[in-house]
């Protein structure tokens, strides 16, 4: 059997495989933003402290996702649960450090000009200052959520959805009728997703960076 | 609040009023008083590091005084709670601030819709604000700041402070950022503005030629904020307090003094105390032997100007209609700048 016709016998299996591991990042990009976008809005301000988030978030990152999944399982168990906790943990370091990045590169006369009309501070972060910082954001979510289609693959270990199965069981039986076939269709099936995903972002970003800064 | 009796401006009043920044030896301002009054432009000018600015900002309470009291209409501003108290005050600085994701339309109807003013007014007020500061609505209502050129943003900055038609302005360096020649223009545009609006301004610059130009009254200050001379410009320019402040005028204060007295004034003192140089006032002679003519409004300066480049010694004045009004003598306008004729009574 050529890869052609393995696909056309496996694709409902696939697709299925696909939408998990879809929905595994996308659920861990909307966790991790929320949880990155307000631990940088509470350090930004102060240098030591957004140092000591980054450098925390940076360490999270270096642990290996095989040990980092495994670690989880005493925990949390196998399957979802552990799999968007690794993932949001991974996805942190661009978020935090751009909402960091985005949020000093506002102009500060910008700053005083808002507070020195009368907008209260949480105003002024919501109308002025994160509108302002977004692109940066958004940039930083991007970087996440490729580097989250890669680690999502591992999950297959802790029995996570995704197209990692099909990598893993197609490894496992090199050799055997069709063992090539299955690793190659989720190998190309991730890469695949992930580009489609960076297009996505393209048109994301289109349309939620504000007219007057869009360069 | 404060604005609510007040048509135009309200009088601003320092009392005693300090910043000490903790772990600071020294006071960045000391024990500041002046009474700014209502509808008056008062220029806070001295060297940077002065405390001029920190003076400013504690009175939208930018940075909070650690003593002494400021009052504006006779309103403590402690008592106000400082996000509604800054929509009270327009708020103007050098680099404009306006928000480069908003439309300049959106720029100048922040603080009306942070006041809760309905969708029409807010549109009407954009409209004559734009038109107010020279800009065609039309055009600019929907363009970006930075579509604009510097000039223009400071005058979208203008528009937006004066938005909700605030009684007090505050203006940190506003026209320092532009050439020379914008700066001139906007400070041209902007005085001719406020003698419309009769605003109580606080305006800083480090720039003296500006705060002549620009001030109903100029504070001099040195470091930490302490006053050393608070008066007219031309009272400052014929009499400075002390060497600090004759070196901050710097050379020419006399040129300087051309430039803000009006032809009419001179002309009308002139014949009032008999220093026509014998000439009284219904002696003009029209249609004699022609002598130059100057307008009645221009300054000293420009009567100067036309006396270097006649060789007459006598201008005649004339009003708007074209009527001779009085002549001007070199020698009146001589007295007029002589150290003494301030102290003379007049």
């Amino acid at each position: 059997m050529d890869f052609a016709q393995y696909l056309e016998r496996r694709w409902e299996n696939l697709l299925e495989q696909a939408i998990g591991q879809v929905t595994v990042v996308a659920l861990a990009v909307v966790i991790a933003t929320a949880i990155g976008m307000l631990v940088g809005i509470m350090v930004w301000r102060s240098q030591r402290r957004s140092g000591v988030a980054i450098a925390i978030c940076a360490t999270l990152l270096t642990i290996p996702s095989l040990a980092l999944l495994a670690l989880l399982i005493p925990l949390l168990g196998l399957g979802w649960a552990p799999t968007i906790v690794a993932l949001v943990l991974y996805s942190l370091l661009p978020i935090v450090r751009n909402t960091v990045t985005g949020l000093r590169n506002v102009d500060a006369s910008v700053i005083e000009a808002a507070r020195g009309m009368g907008m209260s501070q949480v105003r002024a972060l919501l109308r002025v200052q994160l509108p302002l910082a977004w692109p940066v954001i958004l940039a930083g979510i991007r970087v996440a959520t490729q580097m989250l289609f890669g680690v999502a693959t591992i999950a297959a270990y802790v029995a996570g959805p995704g197209l990692g199965n099909e990598i893993f069981t197609g490894l496992s039986r090199l050799g055997s009728k069709n063992a090539l076939n299955q690793a190659l269709a989720g190998t190309i099936g991730v890469v695949l997703l992930a580009v489609l995903f960076d297009a996505l972002f393209v048109i994301v970003r289109r349309f939620t960076t504000p007219r007057g800064i869009r360069v | 609040m404060f604005d609510d009796l007040a048509n135009g401006g309200v009088e601003i009043n320092l009392a005693n009023v300090t910043k000490h920044y903790p772990g600071q030896a020294e006071p960045a301002v000391d024990r500041v008083s002046m009474r700014i009054p209502a509808g008056e432009l008062v220029v806070l000018v001295g060297p940077s590091g002065c405390g001029k600015t920190t003076t400013m900002k504690m009175i939208n309470r930018l940075i909070e005084s650690t003593s002494g009291e400021i009052t504006i209409g006779g309103q403590n501003v402690l008592t106000l709670e400082p996000d509604q108290l800054r929509r009270r005050i327009g708020y103007v600085i050098q680099q404009t601030g306006l928000f480069p994701h908003l439309t300049i339309a959106d720029n100048i109807a922040l603080v009306p819709r942070m006041l809760k003013w309905d969708g029409d007014r807010v549109r009407k007020r954009v409209d004559e604000l734009l038109d107010m500061v020279g800009l065609d609505p039309a055009t600019y209502r929907t363009r970006y700041p930075r579509q604009l050129s510097g000039g223009q943003q400071q005058r979208v900055g203008v528009a937006r402070a004066l938005a909700a038609d605030p009684p007090v302005m505050l203006m940190d360096e506003p026209f320092g950022a532009t050439d020379p020649v914008t700066r001139e223009r906007l400070q041209n545009e902007f005085l001719r503005l406020q003698r419309e609006l009769r605003k109580t301004i606080i305006f800083v610059t480090h720039d003296f030629d500006e705060a002549i130009k620009l001030g109903d009254r100029i504070a001099v200050l040195r470091e930490k904020s302490h006053i050393a001379q608070y008066d007219t410009p031309d009272r400052i320019l014929a009499a400075p307090a002390d060497d600090y402040v004759a070196n901050f005028i710097g050379a020419g204060a006399r040129i300087k003094r051309l430039g803000l007295t009006c032809v009419r004034t001179v002309v009308a003192n002139g014949s009032s105390n008999g220093r026509a140089n014998g000439r009284s006032n219904g002696e003009v002679r029209v249609g004699g032997p022609a002598l130059p003519t100057v307008s009645v409004d221009a300054s000293l300066q420009e009567a100067l100007d036309v006396f270097l480049a006649t060789k007459h010694d006598e201008l005649v004045a004339i009003d708007r209609d074209g009527a001779a009004v009085g002549t001007l003598s070199f020698d009146m306008l001589r007295s007029a700048l002589a150290p003494d004729v301030r102290k003379e009574p007049v």
